[in-house]
């Protein structure tokens, strides 16, 4: 049963760590059209994403396969519960990688525009899905005693979902935003950082509001948390995190601010699942039916395989991920092999 | 059109789709890796003019490729829940294993791969590029294993529960090691080479025949011809047939549907044309007598088990497995012929000179193409109607609760999109090639670029003047 439970931290890290990394370039991508202007502008944004943003949505692939192998009724369920949603979001995501790619195969300034509004609006659209789709998750889903739901495409969008779409999407901006404060100069830099913090203000005022109405939503959340008093470390620590990120950006500790928000986006994840555990998939329809991590996950025979495989390959993704961020820190500049 | 049908159409045009593009990058990562060491070794600047310019191509193949990707893997969940639940403790595994051992590595380097050219010397970007083909290469082996596994399973039991019945492992290296996957990943790794150097080989032969950029296109078809030419004859003789055989020993009902064989026989026939009637339960074609016997038993005695030795309802839909597959052996026989004559022009020094010669070169690709794509429909549509082999029905394993009307929409979807997606493909390639390589960089600008760890680490960060 330890397995179940390991399997569960290790997932919410692969999902957290999706999160934080493409978290940044899509919110880079949401703020792509309010920032960069002309094509030079653009072309600085998209190249301060342009050698990791591929490597960073591998960790969404990641995730997928990984739920796929260690809790695979979970896998089932959310994916075909959400049918058109998923395919939404497909949608979205191939929009966004081939806009990336074509923008630049062609000089044409139509050709351009058209893509970087592709651009912008995928990544926009990624994260506010993925908001509203934890959202749903957060708010309980008609789960019958076979494992399926049925639930259609519009019941997905209720208030809180959305509301949970819109902190997701400010709370990417504002990463993204940080992390371009790391990458562009001059008057590029100082439009992102006059902007940075009016976002961080939007998202505060948010995220006080979806917590509390999350709290209220559900009373388990609130019970599991007393049950387990010591996992309050997690949102007290995100809180810190925050204002250390929010310091940070207005004396231009850009660094510090960086990895301040990226370690807020972690520790919130980790609240959510604390607030979940051992729950992945609570039903609204009947507390029995929820897919927890014991009656969704693999057999141990599995779980025990997939393991050893994961802890043979996390250090070497760890280790040239980081190799590679070094190799490209730095602020941006443009040649010809650029976007 | 029943649910189960619109699902496998689905499935079959995405997968379909998205297949075109991982035989390229494993085939044109090949060729990259190949430019990558002549230019380590020669340090003559040619080879990383080739380079660069595959590069730009590779980035576009491989973005489309990892899009129409993530399609695949979230199709599992979406439109195949009872079949995810049923395979989720092996099949997810695999696919997981692949994310964290092939992806990471292919989507981790990409970007020095991508930007290398300005950025890296020939050591480190040859370094590079190795990760990222390396990646590509675990990936289809993590993914042909997968698919093995459906085709061939092992290693598992069954468990009912609440949720259905699971196969649940039972031994990791029978499930990784089942009868038809190493076979079956030489086949399709073979094939991906060949595509990559045809490719190569299909967009010199055009230079040569427009008598643009002659020299480097001479270069190019050096390396990729003889490439093409001997896995043309290795394909068809030894991993092709392989194939064959292992298929009779462990699906013996795809290979009578492969041939058409109805009545156990010896001496059993292969057709070069034909064409299979299921009512009259017949099969009339120009054939080579006991050739099928001969391949699959090394004997024109071998006795070919015919479909009538099987339940009906356990039957492939024949026609349509005989057709693609032989689109694909009699395309793999052509291949053979093509080397033979780029062979035989090369011994009489009239390659570069024989307009028809280029040209065939020219059009290989799509050939080529099309075998791979057959290939793939010939053992997908001959596990039918298996979802995994004599475990899961296909029919059994689709999303109870998605219905048909919504897999309708979803498939609209994807053929407006992937249309589109193709046609801006094809004009972007097309673009690129019009383009042509750029002028190969100056040696003084290539010796002020890291080339070892070393020195990457020894180099000052760009520009940190901020004060933080």
């Amino acid at each position: 049963m330890w397995l179940n439970q390991l399997w569960f931290v290790l997932y919410v890290v692969i999902i957290g760590g999706y999160v934080i990394l493409d978290g940044f370039d899509l919110g880079v991508g949401t703020l792509y059209l309010f920032v960069a202007k002309d094509d030079t502008e653009r072309r600085l944004v998209l190249n301060s994403i342009g050698p990791v943003w591929d490597g960073n949505e591998v960790w969404l692939v990641l995730g997928g396969g990984a739920l796929f192998a260690a809790f695979p009724l979970v896998y089932a369920s959310l994916f075909s519960g959400f049918y058109l949603a998923m395919m939404a979001v497909l949608l979205v995501l191939i929009m966004r990688a081939v806009a990336i790619e074509f923008r630049s195969k062609r000089p044409g300034v139509r050709w351009r525009r058209t893509w970087d509004v592709f651009f912008a609006v995928a990544s926009a659209g990624i994260a506010f899905l993925l908001g509203v789709a934890l959202g749903n998750v957060l708010r309980g889903l008609p789960i019958d005693a076979a494992g399926n739901m049925n639930v259609s495409f519009t019941a997905l969008l209720s208030p809180y979902a959305l509301a949970l779409g819109v902190a997701a999407l400010l709370m990417l901006s504002v990463h993204g935003g940080i992390f371009l404060t790391l990458k562009l100069e001059d008057e590029l830099l100082a439009r992102v950082e006059r902007l940075v913090p009016r976002l961080m203000i939007a998202f505060f005022v948010v995220m006080t509001g979806l917590i509390a109405w999350t709290l209220l939503l559900d009373e388990d959340f609130a019970q599991n948390y007393r049950d387990r008093i010591w996992t309050v470390v997690f949102p007290v620590a995100a809180l810190a995190a925050a204002v250390v990120a929010w310091r940070s950006i207005l004396v231009q500790a850009s660094m510090r601010a960086f990895l301040a928000s990226s370690s807020m986006i972690g520790l919130l994840m980790a609240s959510v699942a604390a607030s979940l555990f051992p729950v992945m998939l609570p039903s609204s329809t009947d507390r029995a039916n929820s897919l927890t991590i014991y009656n969704s996950a693999s057999q141990q025979n599995t779980l025990t395989v997939m393991l050893v495989i994961a802890v043979i390959g996390l250090p070497f993704v760890l280790l040239y991920t980081a190799g590679v961020y070094y190799f490209f820190r730095g602020r941006v500049r443009l040649d010809d092999t650029s976007y | 059109m029943t649910k189960e049908l619109l699902d496998r159409i689905q499935f079959g045009v995405t997968a379909s789709f998205h297949f075109i593009f991982p035989p390229l990058s494993l085939g044109i990562g090949l060729m990259l890796v190949i430019f990558g060491v002549q230019s380590v070794r020669t340090n003559d600047p040619k080879w990383r003019q080739l380079s660069l310019f595959w590069v730009r191509i590779y980035g576009l193949i491989f973005a489309l490729g990892v899009a129409t990707g993530i399609v695949m893997e979230f199709e599992f969940g979406t439109n195949w829940s009872v079949y995810s639940r049923f395979v989720g403790n092996i099949f997810g595994s695999l696919l997981a294993a692949e994310g964290i051992f092939a992806f990471m590595l292919e989507g981790g380097f990409l970007g020095l791969m991508l930007f290398g050219g300005s950025r890296l010397g020939n050591k480190l970007w040859l370094f590079a590029t190795s990760m990222v083909v390396i990646g590509a290469h675990f990936s289809a082996l993590w993914i042909v294993m997968a698919n093995s596994w459906m085709q061939t399973p092992a290693g598992f039991e069954i468990q009912v529960g609440p949720n259905g019945a699971q196969a649940v492992m039972t031994s990791f290296s029978e499930v990784v090691f089942t009868p038809s996957f190493v076979v079956r990943l030489l086949h399709v790794l073979v094939a991906s080479w060949m595509l990559g150097a045809a490719m190569v080989a299909s967009v010199s032969a055009w230079y040569v025949l427009k008598e643009r950029h002659v020299d480097i296109a001479k270069t190019m078809l050096k390396v990729s011809l003889p490439i093409f030419c001997v896995l043309a004859v290795l394909q068809a003789a030894v991993f092709g047939a392989n194939q064959a055989t292992e298929v009779t020993d462990y699906q013996p009902q795809k290979l009578a549907a492969m041939e058409g064989v109805w009545s156990d026989q010896s001496c059993a026939p292969m057709y070069i044309l034909g064409w299979v009637n299921t009512s009259e339960r017949t099969t009339t074609g120009i054939k080579i007598p006991c050739l099928l016997s001969i391949l699959v038993g090394k004997s024109p005695d071998t006795v070919v088990q015919g479909l009538d030795s099987f339940p009906d309802d356990e039957h492939p839909p024949v026609n349509l497995v005989f057709q693609v597959y032989h689109l694909m052996i009699d395309l793999g026989s052509l291949f053979v012929g093509i080397a033979a004559l780029v062979a035989f022009m090369a011994w009489r020094r009239k390659l570069f000179t024989s307009r028809w010669m280029l040209r065939i070169i020219v059009a290989n690709v799509l050939l080529v193409l099309l075998a791979i794509e057959a290939g793939w429909w010939t053992t997908e549509f001959g596990r039918q109607p298996w979802i995994v082999w004599q475990q899961l029905r296909t029919l059994d394993a689709g999303s109870p609760n998605v219905s048909a009307t919504t897999v309708a929409i979803s498939l609209t979807g994807f053929v407006i999109v992937y249309a589109v997606l193709l046609v801006m493909f094809v004009w972007l390639l097309n673009r690129k090639i019009q383009d042509g390589p750029e002028e190969p960089p100056a040696m003084e600008d290539l010796e002020s670029l890291p080339n070892s760890f070393g020195e990457i680490f020894a180099r000052r960060p760009r520009a940190s003047s901020r004060v933080e």
